[in-house]
C-alpha cells in the first residue's frame, strides 16, 4: 500500500469516555486503501514539547462518509492537543504505516479478537474487515472498569461481544485471560492488542491452546517508515522495526 | 526566471546539484521516503552509517522526545558493508542524486577496510566519515574529540579511498575549530557539522532513564543555535567547504546555515515530521534566491553581515 502524506479535516472529536476521545477525520477525494492492524503518524506540533508525530491506530474507515476513525487515549500533551481538536481544523498525517493483521485461512471457523484498554481500536476495523468478507470475528474486551469499555455497541454489529473489568462492574470479572469464552471454543487463530503484559498473557494461553497467535505491538517511533531504527523488536531474527516489519507479529516471531 | 538560478554547489570535486542533502541515520537508503519525495531531485543522500561488521546496536528504547527535538541511541545498527554492497547498493546505485555512505568504526583498521570496499563502487561518489565513534581501543573514547584521534583515523581512511571524503564532526568537544583544522590537515575534502550532541532524559515518576543507555544523541531544533554557531566558527578556521546540519526545518534555516558559511546543508529530524522536507526545502531556497534577486546559490555561502 503506498504510504502519503494528507491534510485531513476534523468531522468531529468527541470525548466518549473521560479519557478517550474519537477524532474522525476526512477530506475530499476518497481515503486510500488502509489495512486493518495498520496506524497513521498524527503531526501535533503546536507546543515545543510535542515535536515527533503521535503513531495512532486505525479504529475504523466509514466508506459512507469518508472518515478515518481515532481513539485517543489522553495522556500526555500530544494526546491532549488531539482531544481538544474541533470540527473544521487541518490535521496533517502520514498513512498507512505498518504491516496489518494477517487474514485467515477459514472462513467459517471462529476468529477471536482480544483488546485491552486502548489496544480495542485496531480491532474495530479488523472486526468490520473480517465480518465483510464472510469470515466469523468474536471479541474479548477487558477494561478496569465498566466506564472504560468502549465502542460495544459499533463492535455487537460485527459479531458477538464478550467483556472483562477488573472491578467485575461488567461483564464477567478479572483479567481477558480469565474469561470462560478462550477455552469454551475453538479458536482458528487469536489477535490481541493491549497493554504488553496482557498480551504475553494471552500469547500464552494462545500457545497452551495450540492456537495462531498475532499481537500489535506499540514501542515508541520517531519516523514511523522504517528509517531511524528506533522502535526495533528483538526479535528471532535479531531487532526490526515494529513500523515496518509490525506493527502486528505472529508470536512464533517474538523471544516471549 | 526559476531557469535562471543557479543552485548547484560542489563539495571539492563532488558536484551536487543542490546544497539539500539527507542526514545519515534518518532517510534509510531513500526508498524508505520513495512514497513522499522525488528522490532524483535531492542534492545528495548519505545513508545510514556502516560498518566493516553486522551491529545489531542498543537494546530498546532507542529513544526519548526532548523539547524540540529528540535522543536517540540507535547505536549504529547495521547489517555490515558486506551485506551493503551484495544486497543494498544495486537496489539504489541509479538514483539520479549522490549516494554517499556513511562510514563508522570502532578501530582505524575497521574505518580503513571499509572505506577501501565502498572505494571500489562506481555509484558512490564520496562517503561521510563518522568520527564520533567510540574508540574502543582507547577506552571507548570517540575518535572525534581529539585532534589526535581525529588525525589518525582521517589520515588512514584518506590512503585508502580516493574520492570525496567528508569528515562528520562531533560537536561534543570543547573547541571544533581545532577538530575541523587537523580534518582539513589530514586530508579531508569537507566536514559536516554537527552530528548529535551528548544528552539525558529521565522519567521523573518512574525514577528511570527514558534511554536504554542512559544518555544518547540529541538532534533537532533545540541543536540549530549550537550547530549554527560551530558551522560559523569553522567556517572561518579552515579552508575546505562545510557541510552544516543540526535542526534545518526549512528553506530559511538552510539559508541560514549558507549564510554562516556552509557550501550544502543536510536535513535529519525534519524528515521524521514532515517526509516531503527534502523536496519542500529546494522550493523555499528557490522562493528566496527570487525574493533576493540571488542567481547563484554560491553567491550566499558565508554572506552574513557581521
Amino acid at each position: 500500500m503506498q504510504k502519503t502524506v494528507l491534510d485531513l479535516t476534523v468531522k468531529s472529536c468527541e470525548m466518549i469516555s473521560a479519557q478517550y476521545a474519537l477524532l474522525k477525520l476526512t477530506q475530499q477525494n476518497p481515503l486510500p486503501e488502509m489495512h486493518a492492524g495498520q496506524f497513521v503518524e498524527v503531526r501535533v506540533d503546536n507546543s515545543s514539547t510535542t515535536f515527533l508525530r503521535r503513531p495512532i491506530s486505525i479504529n475504523n474507515i466509514d466508506r459512507d462518509d469518508n472518515s478515518l476513525w481515532l481513539l485517543i487515549q489522553v495522556i500526555g500533551d500530544g494526546t491532549k492537543a488531539m482531544s481538544k481538536l474541533q470540527s473544521g481544523d487541518i490535521v496533517n498525517v502520514i498513512l498507512p504505516l505498518g504491516n496489518g493483521f494477517s487474514w485467515p485461512k477459514e472462513k467459517s471457523k471462529p476468529l477471536l479478537l482480544v483488546g485491552g484498554g486502548v489496544g480495542t481500536a485496531p480491532m474495530l476495523y479488523w472486526g468490520k474487515l473480517l465480518r465483510e468478507k464472510g469470515y466469523n470475528p468474536m471479541f474479548l474486551l477487558g477494561a478496569r472498569s465498566k466506564k472504560d469499555l468502549l465502542q460495544l455497541a459499533d463492535f455487537a454489529t460485527f459479531g458477538s461481544v464478550y467483556t472483562t473489568t477488573e472491578d467485575g462492574s461488567y461483564g464477567e470479572k478479572g483479567y481477558v485471560t480469565n474469561h470462560s469464552v478462550l477455552t469454551s471454543e475453538s479458536w482458528q487463530r487469536i489477535y490481541v492488542c493491549g497493554p504488553k503484559p496482557m498480551m504475553m498473557a494471552v500469547a500464552k494461553e494462545a500457545k497452551l491452546l495450540n492456537v495462531g497467535c498475532e499481537v500489535s505491538l506499540e514501542n515508541s517511533m520517531a519516523c514511523g517508515v522504517g528509517a531511524c531504527l528506533c522502535c526495533v523488536e528483538d526479535t528471532k531474527k535479531g531487532h526490526v522495526c515494529v513500523c515496518t516489519e509490525g506493527p502486528i507479529f505472529d508470536t512464533e516471531k517474538l523471544k516471549w | 526566471m526559476t531557469n535562471e538560478i543557479k543552485m548547484g554547489v560542489k563539495l571539492g570535486n563532488l558536484a551536487l546539484k543542490n546544497p539539500i542533502m539527507t542526514a545519515s541515520g534518518t532517510f534509510g537508503y531513500g526508498s524508505e521516503f520513495a512514497d513522499f519525495v522525488d528522490l532524483n531531485r535531492i542534492g545528495g543522500i548519505i545513508v545510514k552509517g556502516t560498518t566493516l561488521h553486522h551491529r545489531e546496536g542498543n537494546p530498546y528504547p532507542r529513544m526519548a522526545e526532548t523539547p524540540s527535538g529528540m535522543l536517540n541511541a540507535v547505536g549504529l545498527q547495521n547489517k555490515g558493508v558486506h551485506y551493503f554492497v551484495d544486497h543494498i547498493y544495486p537496489t539504489i546505485k541509479d538514483i539520479k542524486s549522490n549516494i554517499i555512505v556513511n562510514v563508522s568504526g570502532s578501530q582505524v583498521e575497521d574505518y580503513v577496510e571499509t572505506a577501501r570496499i565502498i572505494n571500489e563502487l562506481k555509484g558512490v561518489p564520496a562517503i561521510e566519515l563518522n568520527i564520533s565513534c567510540p574508540n574502543v581501543k582507547h577506552g571507548g573514547m570517540a575518535f572525534g574529540v581529539t585532534t589526535s584521534g581525529a588525525s589518525e583515523v582521517i589520515s588512514a581512511v584518506r590512503r585508502a579511498y580516493s574520492k570525496t571524503l567528508i569528515v562528520k564532526l562531533s560537536p561534543n568537544v570543547t573547541d571544533i575549530t581545532e577538530i575541523a583544522k587537523a580534518a582539513e590537515a589530514s586530508g579531508a575534502d569537507s566536514v559536516s557539522l554537527i552530528n548529535t550532541l551528548l544528552g539525558m532524559a529521565v522519567n521523573a515518576e518512574k525514577r528511570k532513564p527514558l534511554l536504554s543507555t542512559v544518555t544518547g544523541g540529541l538532534s533537532g531544533p533545540a541543536v540549530k543555535p549550537i550547530a549554527l554557531r560551530m558551522v560559523w566558527q569553522v567556517s572561518k578556521a579552515v579552508n575546505i567547504p562545510i557541510v552544516g546540519l543540526g535542526g534545518i526545518m526549512n528553506g530559511l534555516d538552510a539559508i541560514e546555515f549558507m549564510l554562516a558559511g556552509a557550501t550544502a546543508i543536510q536535513l535529519g529530524t525534519a524528515n521524521f515530521i514532515d517526509p516531503t522536507v527534502s523536496n519542500r526545502v529546494i522550493d523555499e531556497i528557490q522562493d528566496y534566491m527570487i525574493r533576493h534577486h540571488v542567481s547563484d546559490i554560491n553567491d550566499l555561502i558565508g554572506a552574513l553581515e557581521v
